[in-house]
């Protein structure tokens, strides 16, 4: 089971912050696929992934980085602090 | 180092006070406030973040500009929620012997708190909602730190 969050805009489009979900996905991009053929808010969300960034266990990482032993991912726009 | 992630509004003067006092080895003190600045017609900001990230993120930033600088302290306070025009939404004050490192590691911690602390503003106004958009240019500000 991994925890997959969504913050900002991603959050807004796909309906919910949090979700704990069975998965076999290898990679982040593999995740990414899974969830854009669930439905299509997810579809929408992904629809651009380099308007995306995401976060492996609270560190910045990339699509084509591996999940093995990760316990939580999170997908969000570019950060706007300061 | 001191870092301080809130909802609650904060009095920068009075940081900068607490911050400053009693510390008589350090010749220079920079700090820097972000407000949230209303182009005409903002209702209110909200800023989103990510718990546990958040804090993750600005600790390691600011571990970095310690490692980088002669740096007596450094003060991260971020506020996350809503506010109001005109109200202080962040704070970094720095801490050395000399102006040249106080000044440098709070421009760099500023650099990378705007693009690499997990923290997401929506601007309310009268005519709508819309999250604000990151720039190019701070992605850019981040490449004159890239060590040679």
């Amino acid at each position: 089971m991994i925890d997959v969050l969504y913050f900002a805009w991603v959050r807004e489009r796909i309906g919910l912050p949090k979700e704990r979900l069975e998965t076999s996905a290898a990679t982040v991009a593999d995740l990414v696929a899974e969830l854009v053929a669930r439905e299509d808010r997810y579809a929408a969300a992904f629809a651009d992934l380099s308007a995306l960034r995401v976060a492996l266990d609270q560190n910045l990482s990339s699509f084509d980085a591996p999940l093995a032993g990760v316990r939580e991912v999170a997908f969000f726009p570019p950060m706007t602090g300061g | 180092m001191a870092l301080r992630v809130q909802a609650d509004p904060f009095d920068p003067g009075a940081e900068l006070s607490a911050f400053a006092k009693g510390r008589h080895n350090a010749g220079a003190v920079v700090t820097f406030t972000g407000v949230v600045r209303d182009d005409g017609g903002l209702t209110r900001m909200e800023i989103e973040h990510y718990p546990g990230m958040t804090e993750r993120a600005i600790a390691a930033i600011m571990d970095e500009a310690t490692a980088r600088w002669s740096l007596l302290d450094c003060l991260v306070i971020h506020r996350f929620g809503p506010m109001a025009p005109g109200e202080s939404i962040m704070m970094v004050a720095t801490a050395a012997p000399h102006r040249g490192d106080a000044f440098a590691a709070a421009e760099f911690l500023m650099d990378y708190l705007k693009s690499r602390a997990p923290f997401w503003k929506k601007e309310i106004a009268a005519d709508g909602t819309a999250w604000v958009a990151a720039k190019d240019a701070d992605e850019d500000a981040l490449s004159r730190w890239d060590r040679q």
